[in-house]
């Protein structure tokens, strides 16, 4: 599948990352600028690194494999950009804003998303304060890796069940966004062990916090997604095709 | 394709409802985000008010927070060049749909 030098980067990629990630001896939605130690957000850096080199590689073979389907691929990118950028007010009375990044995930696999996430999560932290550089790192991590990789896996599993298309895309790209949360909510709490119960009990309250607001919007988010997706069903088949998504028989 | 308009009308509609009915529910709520929250739980854990190690580039080179409107300039912003992407993305495509079927 891939090529001799690709495979090679990515190995290089990957001891660089488990090299330094020992070397540091370590003491949400967005995780605020300068909220995580200095040695969280290296290490949190450093884990990303195999993941975003992943990321080019798989978006180079869309770009050089399938052309067509580099519109699908900003269109995407362009959806992470929208919804991430919307702040919509929940039912615990606080505001919170959705991830977008199932939708990419569920057409380009989980890997491609790294790279569109890391470009919005950019933006927010250098423009809009949101986010942080420093966070940079753990953000990425929980926006731009983990939350795809579970919509990913459970739209491959939905597929493998047989289960109906727009259904399986709803629970990929909500599961995926809570799911984000939830790293971000032990990411916090690996920062931050509570005094008295260490890190679970912490995770549990940060999960308090994220979890209530989120759920609703994880809904809404599974539900645009879908639209999204009938949209591109009805209108780019030639593309969905090429890229696998929906069967030649269609 | 009636039915997929009609789906798609009836999720819209269930979308905006999740979205604006807590606006009206939880009358005076402060619709805070929900990072604020989670600094005031930091806060609570550790017990003294966490002093952010690092301030935001922007909000260093302009000596400040970023002004409400400002915010909301470049959020907005974020928001266009997404939507247009996307305008732009199934504008072509349902064109090409539209202008291709007589050949088939």
């Amino acid at each position: 599948m891939r090529t001799k030098s690709e495979r090679r980067i990515f190995l290089a990629s990957v001891t660089a990352a488990v090299a330094l990630g020992t070397a540091a001896t370590a003491s949400a939605m967005h995780i605020m600028e300068g909220y995580l130690p200095v040695s969280h957000c290296l290490i949190w850096g450093v884990i990303c690194l195999p993941f975003l080199v992943l990321g080019l590689m798989s978006i180079r073979r869309t770009v050089s494999d399938h052309r067509k389907s580099l519109l699908l691929l900003a269109m995407s990118g362009a959806f992470i950009f929208v919804i991430s950028s919307l702040k919509i007010p929940s039912v615990t009375g606080s505001c919170s804003h959705m991830t977008g990044t199932g939708l990419a995930a569920i057409l380009f696999g989980p890997f491609a998303v790294s790279i569109l996430g890391i470009i919005v999560l950019l933006f927010q932290a250098i423009l809009l304060a949101h986010g942080g550089l420093t966070s940079l790192g753990a953000n990425t991590f929980s926006m731009a890796i983990a939350g795809p990789i579970v919509s990913f896996l459970l739209y491959q599993l939905g597929k493998k069940l047989n289960l109906n298309r727009k259904v399986n895309v709803f629970i990929a790209a909500a599961l995926g966004d809570l799911f984000t949360y939830c790293v971000t909510s032990i990411q916090l709490a690996v920062a931050y062990p509570s005094a008295t119960g260490g890190v679970m009990a912490s995770a549990v309250k940060f999960l308090g916090v994220f979890a209530p607001t989120q759920l609703p919007l994880a809904v809404i988010e599974g539900i645009l997604t879908v639209i999204i997706i009938m949209g591109m069903e009805s209108y780019a088949k030639p593309e969905l095709k090429e890229i696998g998504f929906i069967g030649e028989g269609i | 394709m009636k039915s997929n308009k009609t789906t798609v009308i009836v999720l819209l509609i269930i979308v905006l409802l999740i979205a604006i009915v807590p606006l009206f529910a939880l009358k005076g709520a402060e619709f805070g985000g929900s990072d604020d929250a989670g600094s005031q739980m930091v806060a609570e854990i550790t017990g003294t008010e966490y002093e952010p190690w690092f301030t935001p580039v922007l909000e260093t080179m302009i000596g400040g927070e970023l002004p409400g409107e400002v915010e909301s300039l470049l959020f907005c912003l974020q928001t266009g060049i997404g939507v247009g992407i996307i305008a732009y993305g199934f504008g072509y495509l349902v064109a090409r749909k539209k202008y291709k079927t007589t050949k088939a």
